[in-house]
């Protein structure tokens, strides 16, 4: 079996277990977790490579073969998502270390990072719904972990409420697991792809919408999203960006890969259409109703799945492409937006809109990083939200879901809007209050940590290039889509001839 | 033997879900308890009818292994979740000395709204939202 399949979970993994026993040294622990991070990058964009043409690179550990052993699987889209998912990994976990607040010289963050990197990667390139509890367990574990790791009543208030309703999902996710072995007698995708044809079609719904559950609660998709704009703001900031990156985005790829392969009706899906419209809109009037830049970030989240469940819904080429495209795209922006976040928590100790307040003369630099993603999020042209929100909405407009289409463009302006009041907010004008650190507002020198400052201003300069590099990613999203709507490629090369 | 476990995984997922529902937080981590353990006799059963021999040496048939393997894995995960759950509630409750699960931060909002409509001033309610620093 191809070592690309393993080293996007093993080299993470292996790193966590060698930085567990280096507890006096955290210099040594920093180096090896880069060293890792920038490892599976490697592997990752390899990886991506030799599957960019449409083929499905398949391992069986322990040379076991489908459906009987544990298959790894990577077609485009699982490498898509495991190569950028891979880099905010390591943009993230740099702005971690240049981070004071984040206190990642403390036993074990790093450690539990790097675990958390191996659990998304197994998500991505798992093969069978079991190991996909299993690599979310991993990644949930991981992250319920850091979400308290400051252990302030706030976090561990907070984290609980995350914690309860994550374990509620996988009791859910362990349950469906078995109603479906106990229906079809195995739990490899390929091999069920084929097997739950011939099972009695109401049970197949009933098993498609008990997994809907599970991974919208996982998603935070309408109406399971309400965990999560309480829970992520309290964590650390570079914690909160990881998981507004990433976490929520495992669950939307498990949507769409459970609805591709074993769930769909091989046409526009009415429910998901919905769910979508309703998705966008509560989340962008919650966004609107917040005066803090974390929740109000936190909201948005909810309201952007809403978008990557309408390409799924859609069920066309065009539909499922921009969908890809559209996750691509998120991933960064709301990454490099809870990054801004953070820096501004980390210049004035508060995110808190009414404490803030005249930063652009302050920190042009600031509100030059925070401006790019902002407007980009919103969709203004020429920045990567038009250009994934247009595919989108040229896809809805050829199937005529012309509601949910209008939806979303109302939902953008929506978006702008609460844009433009965190601009208001934090960068014009004065503060209604003082800030915990007033001189934040008005000291000039003041200077940020440069590792804070790097990795933001690279994913930036990553969503720019992202447009720059549009045509080609988007035909990269075609091919990821192509396989995702015609999964025997898929069943093949995992099933064997 | 088949209805007796149907009717166990039922009582455990209805108990699971009643406790799930309260909120003292040490009802919640025994409601999890339950509905985990629901959750694995649920796994055993889907292998199929009980009586078979386990896997062992040639001459079959067999009970079917794949179930068991995954109940195994699962009651493993449950167990380490539970720990860390039980030392959250732990500190919960060395923190705010309560083990009733609060509010969340709209409803507190919303009521602190209401309590102080007449004044036309909405509650200061930023450092409850804010970030994870506040001690």
């Amino acid at each position: 079996m191809s070592p690309l399949l393993i080293l996007p979970i093993a080299l993470p993994l292996g790193t966590a277990a060698v930085t567990i026993g280096l507890v006096r040294w955290p210099r040594v622990r920093r180096t090896l977790g880069v060293a890792a991070l920038t490892g599976t990058i490697v592997s990752c964009v390899v990886l991506l490579v030799q599957v960019s043409d449409g083929s499905v690179l398949v391992g069986h550990v322990g040379s076991v073969v489908a459906p009987i052993g544990i298959t790894l699987v990577a077609d485009a889209f699982s490498a898509i998502l495991l190569t950028i998912s891979a880099i905010m990994l390591l943009a993230v976990f740099v702005y971690a270390v240049g981070s004071p607040k984040t206190d990642e010289t403390r036993a074990f963050f790093h450690s539990v990072y790097l675990i958390l990197a191996a659990g998304v990667s197994a998500s991505f390139l798992t093969g069978d719904l079991f190991n996909l509890f299993v690599a979310f367990e991993v990644t949930l574990t991981a992250s319920y972990v850091l979400i308290t790791y400051g252990g302030s009543r706030l976090q561990i208030r907070h984290g609980m409420t995350y914690v309860v309703i994550s374990l509620l999902a996988s009791t859910l996710f362990i349950t469906a697991v078995g109603l479906v072995y106990a229906a079809t007698g195995t739990v490899n995708m390929a091999d069920l792809a084929t097997r739950l044809a011939d099972i009695d079609p109401g049970l197949r719904s009933a098993l498609g919408v008990l997994f809907l559950v599970v991974f919208g609660i996982k998603a935070a998709i309408f109406p399971l999203f309400f965990w999560l704009p309480d829970s992520y703001p309290v964590a650390a900031s570079p914690v909160t960006a990881i998981f507004a990156g990433l976490l929520t985005k495992v669950g939307v790829y498990a949507i769409i890969r459970t609805h591709t392969l074993l769930f769909g009706e091989g046409g526009p899906s009415t429910l998901l259409l919905a769910v979508a419209g309703l998705t966008m809109v509560t989340g962008v009037l919650g966004a609107i109703t917040q005066n803090d830049v974390k929740r109000i970030l936190s909201f948005h989240i909810i309201s952007q799945i809403g978008y990557m469940i309408f390409g799924l819904g859609l069920y066309t080429l065009a539909g499922l492409a921009a969908a890809v495209f559209y996750i691509v795209h998120h991933i960064i922006v709301k990454t490099t937006l809870f990054l801004v976040g953070g820096l501004i928590e980390e210049r004035t100790g508060t995110a808190a809109l009414r404490r803030l307040g005249g930063l652009l003369h302050t920190s042009p630099l600031l509100a030059a990083l925070f401006l790019l993603p902002a407007l980009s999020l919103a969709g203004i042209p020429p920045l990567s939200g038009f250009v994934a929100k247009l595919a989108l909405i040229e896809a809805g407009f050829s199937i005529g879901a012309n509601l949910t289409v209008g939806v979303a463009i109302v939902v953008s302006a929506l978006t702008l809007f609460s844009m433009t009041k965190i601009w208001s907010g934090v960068f014009w004008g004065a503060a209604e209050l003082p800030p915990p650190n007033p001189e934040g507002l008005d000291g000039a020198s003041l200077r940020f940590p440069r590792l804070m400052v790097v990795p933001t201003g690279f994913l930036v300069l990553l969503s720019i290039a992202f447009v720059v590099a549009a045509a080609p990613l988007y035909e990269l999203g075609e091919v990821a889509a192509a396989s995702l709507i015609d999964p025997d490629g898929y069943i093949a090369a995992v099933m064997g001839p | 033997m088949i209805v007796v476990m149907v009717l166990a995984v039922a009582v455990l997922y209805g108990a699971g879900a009643y406790l799930l529902l309260q909120r003292n937080l040490s009802r919640i981590v025994i409601g999890l308890g339950l509905l985990g353990h629901g959750a694995n006799l649920l796994l055993l059963m889907a292998g199929g009818r009980a009586g078979a021999a386990p896997l062992a040496g040639t001459d079959g048939p067999f009970a079917d292994p794949l179930p068991q393997a995954l109940a195994l894995t699962a009651i493993v995960i449950t167990f380490g979740v539970s720990a860390f759950l039980l030392a959250l509630a732990y500190r919960s409750w060395v923190l705010t000395r309560s083990d009733e699960v609060e509010d969340d931060v709209e409803d507190r909002r919303i009521a602190a709204m209401i309590a102080t409509r007449g004044e036309g001033q909405d509650s200061d309610d930023e450092n409850d939202a804010g970030g994870g620093d506040s001690p």
